[in-house]
């Protein structure tokens, strides 16, 4: 057990390794140069203040050192939490811009995404033994989940907050309100949240349970199903071991979701103008704000390694035959 | 006599029309007889075993009845058919290597397989350690996962599942196909060592494998494309066969000890009638080298000595 934990725990720690140096590296071959724009951006005419100005932003950026240099101190950066300043709304740093957004973002998809993992295979599961719901209700999400998700989104916007009023559109939460704990503030935050979040729980609610629905097909014909069905066990009975086996490829599906989940709402923010990361994103790219893009996939990156590695335990906690892979013990 | 089956018919319902897969079978299992059905494939044995416990959802029991220590079954019937199965009627699947839930215990399952049966795992977990014991597995199995398990330790395991409640009938099917020769002869001994602990009152041991079937049954019923075709006691049906298609399937087999230097093996030429529907008369009649013009007419299933029966007019 320790031996298996100890090399994924090697190969995570080498895919960060990996990630991070290509992290460092694009934004440097990237056309464009980040401090002459700030230069050119404060307008000034005389030469000696341009040359003043480059030399300090070049050593507040770091510029100012041999490449190799650089690179190390942009490991000891993130050692510290450090990840620079941001080009977009500087001189705030990019920890701070990053920290502000992550809460809206996982607020808006870690319940979005577990909770219809959660109701989709439970539905999905319901559907494969229920004629009627897979003829009658499946096929409602089938067209759902096949339509573009930015559409699907847009019509919700359009239809539930701008025609038929129930919830505002724009924003994670009223900007006449600052964040605090009070009722109003929380009821405006929710009322805000509810309609992205629906966006996302019903088209990712679908899939879940489209493929839950041919898994648990598949494992009710499965040998180990007829031959309890053979020996007279309970339709209960098989049913339950038919869903926790086709449970296990769900898994690895929301180990995925939850993987991608800090770049992956990218549409719903912009969409319903909800200020999470993906939000930041596109402001960054739009800006070209490389430190700040470049804090943001860090984050990504360690989003889906983390996700990764939680899976990787829940695995071997629920199939047994992940467990044969590690070297004989149980 | 434990069970008797009375013009058993059972159809495949496919789009082009039923597939007559068991069309007027009859024949009587005594107590303690081990029966051995074989059949090239397509022939309905496994159909007519599956019939005897869990008709798949393509299958339609068309006619006739089974009955079993007096009770008939309700063989078309998959909820009231439940009470019979695993007490009454068990069977030891032909996918034996994959029938237990691969992630699960063994153990576990088998007290989650019992338990919904109503029976306390309690009670029979003294009996299971017994049996496992006999079929040579450690009792530490049960602390394992399928597949910490041989193919032969697996094939052995769900022969000890499905005997754990002492059915009066099991149908073993194709049970040693997937192992070889040396595992082979270790799970028909344990088979015949279940009948002769009077754990099994009788049992139907489907198999293509025609010396297997000698090595273990009383009787060997041979079936022809969804019919029966003979049936009689082991020695006098390998020895003087009267089905022509008994005889050209025995004449088939390699003898041990008999050297086939300057001869050929003779196989059966031509290919078995489709069922969907079948031809009139006797089935075998297009194969048969002793065909004759009163072969168009369907022979009947009759005894021309006790305990042997043959469907050949040429026979009685």
């Amino acid at each position: 057990m320790a031996r298996y934990f100890g090399r994924k725990l090697l190969i995570y720690a080498l895919t960060f390794f990996v990630a991070v140096t290509i992290n460092w590296l694009i934004p440097r071959f990237m056309p464009g140069d980040p401090v002459r724009a700030m230069v050119a951006r404060a307008g000034l005419q005389t030469p000696e203040g341009v040359a003043a100005m480059r030399e300090y932003y070049s050593s507040l950026f770091g510029f100012d050192v041999p490449v190799w240099q650089q690179y190390l101190n942009f490991w000891g950066g993130i050692l510290r939490g450090d990840l620079g300043v941001s080009l977009l709304a500087f001189p705030e740093p990019v920890t701070s811009l990053i920290l502000g957004a992550v809460p809206l973002t996982l607020g808006l998809l870690i319940p979005a995404i577990l909770l219809s993992w959660w109701a989709g295979n439970k539905f999905g599961a319901y559907a494969a033994r229920k004629k009627v719901l897979d003829n009658a209700v499946l096929p409602v999400w089938y067209v759902l989940t096949a339509t573009p998700y930015m559409w699907l989104a847009i019509l919700m916007a359009w239809a539930l907050g701008k025609v038929a009023g129930l919830f505002p559109v724009g924003r994670p939460y009223s900007a006449s309100l600052v964040p605090e704990w009070s009722w109003l503030f929380i009821t405006d935050l929710v009322s805000h949240w509810f309609l992205p979040f629906l966006s996302l729980f019903l088209v990712a609610f679908g899939g879940w349970a489209i493929g839950m629905r041919n898994m648990v097909i598949y494992e009710l014909e499965a040998d180990y199903a007829h031959y309890l069905s053979s020996l007279g066990a309970p339709p209960k009975l098989v049913r339950r071991y038919a869903f926790r086996n086709a449970l296990l490829p769900q898994i690895t599906g929301l180990a995925l979701q939850l993987g991608v989940i800090v770049g992956g709402a990218v549409v719903t923010e912009i969409v319903f103008d909800y200020r999470g990361l993906g939000y930041l994103v596109l402001e960054a790219i739009k800006a070209t704000d490389f430190f700040l893009l470049q804090g943001i996939f860090l984050f990504i990156v360690i989003g889906v390694l983390l996700a990764n590695f939680v899976i990787d335990i829940v695995y071997v906690l629920v199939d047994p035959r992940t467990r044969a892979g590690m070297g004989g013990d149980r | 006599m434990s069970l008797a089956v009375e013009d058993l018919r059972v159809y495949y319902r496919t789009l082009r029309g039923d597939v007559r897969a068991l069309d007027g079978v009859t024949f009587s299992l005594a107590d303690h007889e081990i029966m051995g059905l074989v059949g090239e494939s397509g022939c309905g044995k496994t159909t007519l075993g599956k019939s005897l416990v869990r008709l798949d959802g393509r299958m339609r029991h068309v006619g006739g009845t089974v009955t079993l220590d007096g009770r008939e079954l309700p063989i078309g019937e998959d909820a009231r058919m439940n009470e019979f199965r695993f007490a009454e009627v068990s069977v030891v699947p032909q996918y034996a290597m994959s029938a237990m839930n691969p992630t699960r215990r063994i153990g576990r399952m088998v007290r989650e397989l019992v338990g919904s049966r109503g029976i306390p795992f309690a009670s029979v977990r003294s009996e299971l350690d017994r049996r496992l014991a006999l079929v040579g597995l450690d009792a530490e199995v049960l602390e394992r996962y399928p597949i910490e398990l041989s193919g032969g330790m697996k094939q052995r395991m769900v022969m000890v599942i499905s005997t754990l409640l002492n059915p009066s009938l099991l149908v073993a099917d194709e049970v040693t196909s997937a192992l070889d020769v040396s595992t082979q002869r270790a799970v028909a001994t344990a088979l015949a060592g279940f009948r002769d602990r009077d754990l099994v009152r009788s049992m139907i041991v489907i198999s293509h494998d025609l010396s297997l079937v000698y090595q273990i049954a009383d009787t060997v019923t041979v079936m022809y494309a969804g019919r029966l075709a003979e049936k009689g006691p082991t020695e006098v049906i390998v020895e003087r066969p009267r089905h022509p298609y008994t005889q050209l399937l025995i004449s088939a087999l390699p003898e041990v000890g008999v050297r086939y230097g300057g001869k050929r093996l003779a196989g059966i030429p031509g290919s078995p009638p489709s069922l969907r529907p079948p031809p009139p008369g006797c089935r075998f009649r297009a194969r048969c080298p002793l065909a004759y013009g009163k072969c168009a007419e369907q022979p009947p299933f009759a005894e021309i000595e006790p305990g042997h029966a043959v469907a050949c007019w040429r026979a009685s």
